[in-house]
């Protein structure tokens, strides 16, 4: 266990990951991600990041059926583990807590 | 499945995918990418996705999608690569024929190989040892007059030099050398000749020749310096110190002291300018002050100039200055036209045979020829092998069939092939080389610019270029083969063997017999066509009597009447006369003549002679009278000149008989028409264009002929030399009889004839052998077949008929395709430029193929013979 200190984009692939609950895969997360932030997901990062995400135990993979598109290849489906949810809860709360310090005059004025 | 049908991604990105990815992830890793491919497919077109999906490969090849390397599949590898080599030694222990068959097949061929790769080597290391080698380049020049054809020439002007010097910016160095350093050199009572060269200061700075003793900056700086080579010096001083001692150098114009500033090691051996002695070309300003010769546009035939340029040079640049110069220069001229270009360091040796090289030059036109026969030659070894694999496929299909049941994948098959081609190749390998070392010295006879310029010593990198070209010799042998054998249908093989009889590549394999047949007969034809046309071209008639002269070649001056006298003394020897050179041999001196009409003038290309000379040659006087006896210092005032000269003037109307008395003019002079002689071979005579010509008078020759009529030669020759000993004991006696002169000017083409009636006699061996071994094969199989036709009462004869039949056809196939190939090409190319027109008559095209298929029929039939008549009880009793 690497702890939970999770990066910006490694948040964003775990709340995407969960948002698609049952149809978490490579692609789908790709497009979800690209649809969502509007900026472009490189397969290349979205994969290294999934890998990084489930060498720190925050999710887990398993493949799926075969089916005929892709060639014949299965797809392998990411859910999240517990340890990703109580890494996204914790930077959540972190963030909250920070909302929170913020007074709300200062950011009236700006 | 379907994919198969529509477009797929690129194969080798997913091979390699595959390859370099872990095996965990390499399924969704794909499936990824093919789902992209897909989507790219519909929006973006085949190209650019394929494009897309190979970036992607390459991008995805990440430290965490990296397979790590397995232990255990190397290991796996290594012992597969054992039992292969282990196998293949099994396999060629079990089937000698077929390996000795292959390995002479091969071994013969790549000795042809290995003298190529020397050659290669040999030319490629020429003028290596300079450091700035790859940034030296020559001036070469075109020369054109007239209307006349381009002439390429290794020479240029002094004029040339100086001009780029002056106004070509950014060259590093330039360095000018000037022929014709060579003479007697003299110092105190030793006399030795030297050949050398004049060069400019810059020599030791542009070119890498280690200077001994001296300072190779100014050693070539002050006039009437003079460096030598290590050897020259000992000549000279033996162990003393050389430096500062004087040498005398009798020149044309000059008889002038040169005092020695510089000692260099000997040249060596791949240098393309060859040299004993060097002197300062700032010597030339001081003798040759005035010669307006010297510094003109025009006189492009001694100088030789270098130039250094800085690395990354444009040189399309420096080509545009160079033709600058000589647009500007060719307005001092009239008449020429003359262009400058470069010609790197390195193409010098190999290159174009320009004329006036400063040293040996190998045609790269030789090597090509040598180069792409030997590949037909080892190509050809290569056939039999894989024919002779083919044949035996019947024996060797079960085996693979097993290999395939119990694992062995496509690739594993073909690279047990493979390896043992490769294994074969290196066997073949061991003999050709020993074939190399024994055919070095006949290779080197073949033709004298072999043993002058090249060595084939062997060296470390020549023995990686060998081995590699046996492995790849094995693998073009091996591959065809490995390829048919590892489709063999395992089941099919297993279940029923008889089932398959050998492969359907029969038509294959005959196609190859073919094609190396009628490589043999095409070499052998043109062997024996270039013979006949060799020995019809010293046999043509000159118009001149050759036989029985001797020609000698004079040093010096003055000497010439002395040894005449000497040899006229001697009961053998009819006649003596002098010439200044040789006709015939394809030298050629001339001028410029004019007749009555002063703006008409030709270049006439002359000899000087005697009043010996005609009689002696047995010149036929056609009109007027020969020469008459003249001193040395008397002025010239009569010539003859033959028939031509008299068309190419229309001097009095072409008759010889009117002609006598007319007036022409040359170097200033005006001269005589005194006699006229009947046309005659003065070029080689293959060029064969009688042109005007005329005979000039010198009491003074360079060379002496001789009519010598002896029973006993080498006594004559003994007396000739002693001869020459008492007047000359500085040089050697250098006397040649004519005929063997003409013989040795046409050396070029007698050494192609000779290499490819070797590679002619190569090529016929091989494919003779491969035949014997198809043969030995099929009767083989064939043996019971012959047993029991022979029980039923079949005749030796018939049965003898019946086994070579088809190889008969296939010879005669061979027969029809090379003969009107090699007409063709004979009538078209080779010989078309030879103006004796002697027609390639199909009897000499016949006679090479009598013989190839006598040899092969030799082959066929001593085998099937010996299976004719075997006894059939012997045979079918073994069963």
């Amino acid at each position: 266990m690497k702890g939970t200190n999770i990066g910006e984009f490694e948040e964003l692939v775990l709340l995407t990951i969960a948002a698609l609950m049952n149809d978490a895969y490579s692609v789908a997360i790709c497009d979800e991600l690209e649809k969502s932030t509007g900026r472009s997901a490189k397969l290349g990062v979205v994969h290294a990041v999934l890998n990084r995400l489930e060498e720190k135990g925050l999710v887990k993979s398993k493949l799926g059926e075969a089916t005929s598109t892709r060639g014949g290849k299965r797809k392998r489906f990411y859910t999240i583990t517990n340890g990703g949810k109580a890494a996204l809860i914790k930077s959540k709360e972190l963030r909250d807590e920070l909302w929170n310090k913020i007074p709300d005059l200062v950011l009236k004025r700006i | 499945m379907k994919a198969r049908n529509t477009i797929g991604p690129p194969k080798w990105a997913r091979a390699l995918l595959r390859w370099y990815c872990r095996p965990d992830l390499v399924e969704d890793l794909e499936g990824d990418l093919n789902e992209y491919f897909e989507r790219n497919l519909k929006s973006k077109g085949a190209t650019v996705s394929k494009f897309i999906y190979a970036i992607d490969v390459l991008k995805f090849c990440r430290p965490y999608t990296l397979r790590k390397p397995n232990f255990y599949d190397l290991l796996l590898q290594w012992i597969m690569i054992n039992s292969s080599l282990k196998l293949s030694t099994r396999i060629i222990l079990r089937n000698k024929l077929f390996s000795s068959i292959n390995i002479f097949g091969l071994g013969v061929s790549m000795s042809v190989g290995l003298l190529l790769i020397g050659l290669l080597s040999d030319m490629n290391s020429y003028d290596e040892f300079h450091e700035n080698h790859d940034r030296i380049y020559r001036i070469v020049t075109t020369y054109k007059y007239l209307d006349q054809d381009e002439n390429d020439f290794a020479s240029t002007s002094l004029r040339a030099g100086k001009a780029i010097e002056e106004s070509v910016p950014g060259i590093d160095k330039m360095a000018v050398l000037y022929r014709g350093f060579e003479g007697d050199l003299k110092s105190g009572e030793k006399v030795v000749p030297l050949t050398g060269l004049w060069a400019s200061e810059s020599f030791f700075s542009m070119f890498t020749f280690p200077m001994i003793s001296g300072d190779p900056v100014t050693a070539l700086r002050e006039p009437f310096s003079i460096v030598l080579t290590e050897k020259s010096a000992k000549k000279f001083f033996g162990d003393d110190e050389a430096l500062g001692k004087t040498i005398l150098y009798p020149g044309e114009k000059e008889n002038n002291q040169y005092i020695v500033t510089g000692v260099i090691k000997d040249v060596p051996s791949f240098s393309h300018v060859k040299f004993d002695v060097l002197a300062s070309i700032s010597t030339r300003e001081i003798t040759m002050k005035g010669e307006k010769w010297e510094m003109v546009w025009d006189n492009v035939w001694n100088a030789y100039v270098y130039l250094l340029v800085p690395e990354k040079t444009d040189l399309q640049n420096l080509q545009a200055s160079l033709n600058d110069i000589s647009t500007k220069e060719n307005k001092t001229v009239k008449n020429k036209l003359i262009s400058l270009s470069l010609q790197p360091l390195g193409e010098i040796a190999m290159g174009e045979d320009l004329n006036n090289s400063i040293g040996p030059v190998m045609g790269s036109s030789n090597v090509w020829m040598i180069g792409v026969l030997s590949v037909i030659v080892i190509l050809s070894a290569c056939f039999n092998y894989t024919n002779l694999s083919i044949a035996r496929s019947f024996r060797r299909s079960r085996e693979i069939g097993i290999r395939k049941v119990v694992g062995a994948l496509r690739f594993h098959v073909i690279a047990q092939f493979v390896v043992e081609a490769v294994v074969i190749a290196l066997c073949a390998l061991v003999f050709a080389f020993a074939l190399f070392v024994i055919i070095k010295p006949y290779f080197f006879s073949l033709n004298d610019q072999y043993r002058d310029m090249l060595l084939l010593d062997v060296s470390a990198k020549m023995v990686v270029y060998f081995i590699l070209l046996s492995i790849v010799v094995g693998i073009v042998a091996g591959c065809l083969p490995a390829i048919l054998f590892s489709r063999v249908n395992a089941i099919q093989v297993l279940k029923n063997i008889s089932s398959i009889r050998g492969f359907r590549n029969v038509t294959m394999r005959k196609a190859l017999i073919v094609a190396q047949f009628t490589i043999s007969m095409m070499f052998i034809a043109a062997t024996i066509i270039g013979y006949k046309h060799y020995k019809q071209v010293l046999a043509f008639d000159l118009g001149f009597d050759t036989e029985n002269i001797l020609n000698i070649r004079l040093f010096g001056k003055n000497k010439a009447h002395l040894l005449s006298k000497e040899l006229r003394e001697m009961p053998e020897v009819k006649h003596v006369s002098t010439s200044l050179m040789i006709t015939s041999l394809g030298s050629y001196w001339g001028t410029n003549v004019k007749y009555s009409n002063p703006q008409d003038s030709a270049f006439v290309n002359y000899n000087l002679i005697d009043e010996h000379y005609l009689a002696l040659h047995g010149h036929k006087l056609l009109a007027g009278r020969n020469f008459k006896s003249k001193p040395l210092d008397a002025g010239e005032t009569e010539v003859i000149v033959n028939e031509g000269m008299l068309k190419r003037f229309n001097i009095a109307n072409n008759d010889p008989q009117m002609a006598i008395g007319e007036f022409i003019t040359m170097d200033r002079k005006e001269l005589q028409i005194i006699g006229v002689v009947k046309d005659f071979q003065y070029g080689k005579s293959i060029d064969n264009e009688i042109e005007e010509f005329m005979f000039r008078y010198s009491a003074k020759g360079e060379y002496l002929n001789v009519k010598v009529l002896s029973s006993d030669w080498p006594v004559t020759l003994k007396k000739i030399e002693i001869a020459w000993k008492k007047i000359d004991d500085v040089h050697p006696l250098e006397a040649t009889f004519y005929d063997e002169q003409i013989e040795r000017s046409y050396s070029d083409f007698s050494s192609r004839i000779k290499t490819i009636g070797a590679l002619a006699f190569l090529a016929i061996c091989i494919a003779s052998i491969g035949l014997f071994g198809m043969v030995v094969f099929t009767t083989e199989t064939r043996l019971k077949e012959i047993s029991i036709r022979k029980v039923l009462g079949a005749g030796e004869r018939k049965l003898v008929f019946l086994l070579s039949k088809s190889f008969l056809l296939l010879l005669a196939i061979s027969a029809t395709i090379a003969l009107p190939f090699t007409h063709f090409f004979f009538a078209k190319y080779v010989l078309s430029e030879y103006a004796d027109k002697a027609p390639i008559a199909w009897t000499e095209l016949l006679v090479g193929t009598a013989a190839v298929i006598t040899i092969a029929f030799a082959m066929i039939g001593a085998h099937t013979l010996q299976a004719a008549r075997s006894n059939p009880a012997e045979v079918l009793k073994n069963e």
